[in-house]
């Protein structure tokens, strides 16, 4: 069993960044058949295979981490969801914003908080779901759909 | 490249001149250990299989019949409209039909998960009532992330739960071999996942098996990291396959990535199924694993349903796949 995930990964106790870099070195696994990597050895981003989309917002780490151009949090209170991908993976809003998410996909998607408040219904293309965050605080969120889709919410204080 | 050399393994045997490795169905299933079986059978009463030959002690292992012949179906997706496939019913309805024209009925059909597009109840009925159509004894499934996309499987184990443990997965033994099928769609975070209940339900089912049984394991999502970029693979699947390392051998069966891949790695080969929906892209050809529209006239050769045998005796068991006609 070369190519199975580091055990560590089982335990979801990672911070988003580690498991961004986990998986971002696994998905050298396939071509390479490299032995498992623990996400604190991480190889560098130039480990993976050139064919993998280089700035896939899913893949990219938090606001807290030295974040891409891709990765930038912004200020809105709109998320596209585009090529299977929160198109702002990470937003900055203040308490009482209601944010809108819509599904420019053809395939459906969802948005769904992890551990969290809100779970929208099955997105078709254009559809759309609201959530009005009333607490300060970080909420991420994936689609039940494609659980490599994440994004989060920062919610911050007037 | 996953189809297995001996062609004769689907065609049907002739019976014995004097009739001695006849075998109906009901002998079949008496003769066939059904520890732990989960589901429930019914058998059908009378009705003869002449080319299921029992193994005698006078011919080699080599000469007599398969012992189990069953087709694997995926990814029908029904419910799901775009360019990619402007009729998901039609080539699923294809599909069992050629399921149907194999030349022998297989002893059972498993249909590997995406039944439904959006896990609707409309989406659920129309898949179990097309189902009802194939010319099988036993229809068994396991859920695709589609299928449980907002209830945690509510609505995927009222239409097919019923005899499954936990959240859905089951096992039984046909013919010799064990069957375990395993639901890895639920409580997803970026990967399939099966979560310690259903690690656990592994490590017992198999505890009391000889090392020398043969095991066939079903989920939708890969086992193994087929490319974990777009969620192709298990984050748990180690563990519950430590349990499987002392078997001699050891078949995964999957769908969800709609095409053809194969990979073994000591004693477990795994073998990805193709859809009868929709292709999607090779790991990493492009940014998502969105459906692919094939240029006309393409997407059947894309789509396609598969025949997996085993004789008594045989290690591996033999995989044929076919494209959609
Ligand atoms: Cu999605």
């Amino acid at each position: 069993m070369s190519c199975f995930l580091p055990r560590s990964l089982v335990t979801r106790a990672l911070s988003a960044l580690a498991a961004a870099a986990a998986l971002t070195t696994l998905a050298a696994c396939g071509s390479s058949r490299a032995r498992p990597v623990a996400p604190a050895a991480a190889a560098p981003p130039a480990a993976s295979p050139p064919s993998a989309s280089p700035s896939m917002p899913s893949m990219t780490p938090p606001p807290s981490a030295a974040a891409g151009p891709a990765g930038a949090p912004v200020s809105s209170n709109a998320v596209m969801i585009q090529n299977f991908a929160f198109a702002a993976p990470t937003v900055i809003v203040k308490v009482g914003t209601t944010v809108t998410w819509t599904n420019g996909d053809e395939d459906p998607h969802t948005v769904t908080a992890i551990g969290g408040p809100f779970h929208s219904p099955t997105l078709t293309n254009g559809a759309r779901f609201t959530y009005t965050f009333t607490t300060v605080g970080t909420f991420t969120y994936m689609c039940t759909i494609h659980p490599y889709m994440h994004g989060s919410v920062v919610v911050v204080a007037r | 490249m996953s189809t297995t050399p001996g062609g004769d393994a689907n065609e049907p045997q002739p019976a014995n001149p004097d009739g001695s490795d006849r075998m109906t169905r009901r002998q079949l299933l008496r003769h066939t250990a059904w520890f732990g079986a989960a589901v429930a059978l019914a058998v059908t009463g009378g009705e003869v299989i002449s080319h299921v030959a029992g193994s005698t002690g006078k011919s080699p292992a080599i000469a007599t019949g398969p012992v189990l012949r069953f087709a694997q179906i995926s990814d029908s997706h029904l419910g799901f409209h775009g360019g990619a496939n402007g009729d998901v019913t039609a080539t699923f309805q294809q599909a069992i039909e050629q399921v149907n024209a194999l030349g022998y009925r297989p002893d059972f059909v498993m249909h590997t998960g995406d039944l439904t597009h959006l896990a609707t109840p409309a989406q659920f009925d129309q898949v179990k009532q097309m189902m009802t159509a194939l010319d099988t004894d036993h229809v068994f499934t396991v859920p695709g992330e589609h299928d449980s996309i907002d209830d945690a499987g509510q609505k995927y184990r009222a239409a097919f739960g019923a005899g499954s443990r936990g959240e859905g997965w089951y096992s039984l033994d046909i013919a010799g071999v064990h069957v375990i099928a395993l639901v890895n769609t639920l409580n997803l975070r970026f990967l399939g996942h099966l979560g310690t209940d259903q690690i656990d339900f592994v490590r017992k089912d198999v505890a009391a098996l000889s090392s020398d049984t043969p095991i066939v394991v079903f989920s939708h999502i890969p086992l193994f990291a087929m490319y974990p970029t777009w969620g192709w693979g298990t984050d748990d699947a180690t563990q519950a396959l430590s349990y499987l390392r002392r078997f001699s051998s050891v078949t995964c069966l999957n769908g969800h990535v709609h095409q053809l891949f194969t990979k073994t790695e000591g004693n477990v080969t795994f073998h990805s199924g193709t859809t009868t929906a929709y292709p999607l892209p090779h790991p990493g050809d492009g940014p998502a694993p969105k459906p692919v529209t094939l240029p006309a006239g393409r997407l059947h050769a894309a789509l396609g349903i598969r025949e997996v045998s085993y004789r008594k005796g045989q290690h591996a068991l033999a995989i044929r796949d076919r494209a959609l006609t």
